[in-house]
């Protein structure tokens, strides 16, 4: 299979269950909400070094609880235990303390966690709480609590419980290039195109990974080590999986609410990729044998 | 759909808590026409009351002048009741949830201890709204009224959480002892406005006179108000855009109790901003 003269290779990403929140940041504007989420949102592009995996909803909200602009985020961890605990650290260590955030849940859980109910204690005992009934609510039939937490600017809002549901993480595609500076660019216009599509992040820098990683080293501390097969400067040293004329590789990670989400946004990524100077895309798994998700490449974009 | 239409105007008070989408909802109309009411302190049926149309329903529907029907809606859980004309007392005391819609004006003690659901009145209400009896610790524990008229005394009293938004005015002790919960009032409010409060939150868009129990803080724009409005505005009560804005006078008290309840007071715009 060929997209714009660019070989999709049959092969699969392999994905793995995760759990995730949507948490809705609104402000006075949109600058203090964007620096509530990318403050949020910092630090958290894998679960493996940094707790959990977060990154910013790229479709615009138009409607939020206290008609402020809003900027939802989205947040994925291993268990519902876990995601409650980078809950609870981000929001607190960086919404609370961006000046006119108010915080609320903005997903439909299948379960829930307690956020607001613990950090209220931060009002040391002047915090109020103000609950909404269900008939106000009727989208989702569930009452309503948030908090109000006395603090120098004001107050912070925040809701007393988020939603948590199923979700996918580690959806990824490789984009092989003739030299760095095309592969960027494919990369760039790929991610471009996945923003855009509702209930996915890629949450590494920009998007991107330029250190993607193999299971395994020679180093017996070391549970993982660089993608050696997709090392340009290991061509001649070890298996390689590059072919003739590719200098230079990106990974595109995408964590979604849902299987569907990360497939149109993997088919939105690769199609934008598919430009004049990337020979190949590909895909890394781990032979099926660790992740429940299996997204083939070529099925997605049929 | 369950239709009762009045066959007569009474003057001595009848009891209805029969009338309730708990008890009707698995009733046909012979069964229905056969609950007992209490008119004074005999028993009728409520056939001998009511037209009654439909049957096993949880949608009620009440036409008529029902100014001395009392506790219609008493306790109910689901379903709703909508009734064009007045209505008696206890209207929806003790309600857990569902909705009462009511194209009239109501007496005293809608929703008195109620904790959940919506009552949704077109008119005047009585005093007590969201009230309590004698003798009960608490009031009004959770649920929505919404008043679209004036109400008497006593709005909110002892209420423990739940909210409360009269359009009109309101008359003396609205929030008197309470506990926690939130109450609107967007015309004035009489003498005696939160006395006794411990916690919880009364927002006076007009201006209000304050016990000097209640002490000023800071003048500010909350954000949960704005969500309060936005809820509200689902629900097709027009919030008009300065009160998003603000700003609102703090005022906390009764320190005479606890202490940790609020009045926010709109300030006007044509009012000197405070700096």
């Amino acid at each position: 299979m060929e997209i714009n003269g660019v070989w999709i290779e049959d092969t699969y990403a392999e994905a793995f269950a995760m759990r995730a929140s949507r948490v809705l940041i609104t402000a006075l504007n949109e600058k203090w909400a964007l620096e509530a989420a990318q403050s949020m949102t910092g630090f958290a592009t894998s679960v493996i070094g940094c707790g959990g995996e977060a990154g910013v909803e790229g479709i615009e909200t138009n409607e939020t609880p206290d008609g402020r602009p809003g900027v939802n985020i989205l947040l994925f961890a291993t268990s519902k235990k876990d995601l409650q605990g980078q809950l609870l650290q981000r929001i607190g260590q960086s919404v609370m303390t961006c000046p006119t955030t108010a915080c609320f849940n903005n997903l439909q859980g299948e379960e829930w966690v307690s956020v607001g109910s613990k950090l209220r204690f931060f009002g040391d005992g002047f915090q109020i709480s103000k609950v909404l009934d269900a008939a106000l609510n009727p989208e989702t039939g569930r009452e309503r609590r948030f908090w109000r937490i006395p603090v120098m600017d004001g107050e912070f809002l925040i809701e007393d419980k988020f939603g948590v549901k199923a979700a996918v993480g580690g959806g990824n595609f490789l984009i092989l290039g003739e030299h760095l500076e095309v592969t960027l660019q494919a990369a760039e216009r790929a991610v471009s195109a996945m923003k855009k599509v509702p209930g996915v992040i890629m949450p590494f820098p920009g998007g991107l990974v330029r250190s993607g990683s193999k299971v395994g080293s020679k180093y017996k501390f070391l549970l993982a080590s660089t993608n050696t097969a997709f090392c340009p400067t290991l061509r001649k040293q070890v298996p390689s999986q590059l072919p003739e004329g590719v200098g230079s590789v990106l990974e595109i990670v995408i964590d979604g609410l849902t299987p569907e989400a990360i497939e149109i946004a993997m088919k939105a990524g690769i199609q934008a990729a598919c430009i004049p100077g990337i020979r190949k895309i590909s895909a890394g798994n781990y032979g099926g044998k660790l992740g429940k998700y299996h997204f083939y490449l070529r099925k997605i974009l049929t | 759909m369950v239709i009762l239409k009045l066959r007569e105007k009474y003057e001595i008070p009848i009891e209805a808590d029969n009338i309730s989408p708990d008890i009707f909802w698995d009733k046909s109309r012979s069964e229905i026409e056969d609950l007992p009411l209490y008119y004074g302190n005999k028993e009728k049926k409520l056939g001998e009351v009511f037209e009654v149309e439909g049957e096993k329903s949880d949608q009620i529907y009440i036409e008529g002048d029902l100014s001395k029907i009392k506790k219609i809606g008493f306790g109910m859980s689901r379903g709703k009741i909508s009734i064009k004309g007045n209505v008696g007392l206890h209207l929806g005391a003790l309600m857990k949830g569902g909705e009462i819609f009511v194209e009239g004006d109501v007496d005293s003690w809608a929703g008195a201890e109620m904790s959940g659901g919506l009552i949704r009145i077109k008119g005047n209400a009585g005093n007590r709204v969201g009230g309590i009896y004698r003798g009960t610790p608490a009031g009004m524990n959770r649920g929505t009224i919404l008043v679209e008229g004036n109400a008497g005394y006593e709005v909110g009293g002892f209420m423990r959480r739940g909210l409360i938004v009269i359009l009109g005015n309101v008359g003396d002790f609205t929030g008197v002892h309470m506990i926690a919960g939130t109450i609107l009032v967007f015309g004035t409010l009489g003498a005696r406005t939160g006395a006794g409060m411990r916690r919880g939150t009364i927002i006076a868009f007009k201006p209000v006179s304050l016990l000097p129990t209640f002490k000023y803080d800071t003048t500010y724009t909350p954000d949960f108000l704005k969500v309060y409005f936005h809820f509200l505005k689902k629900q097709g009560i027009s919030i008009p855009e300065g009160y998003f804005l603000g700003p609102y006078k703090r005022y906390h008290g009764d320190i005479s109790e606890l202490g940790k309840g609020e009045i926010l007071e709109f300030q006007n715009e044509s009012e000197p901003k405070r700096t």
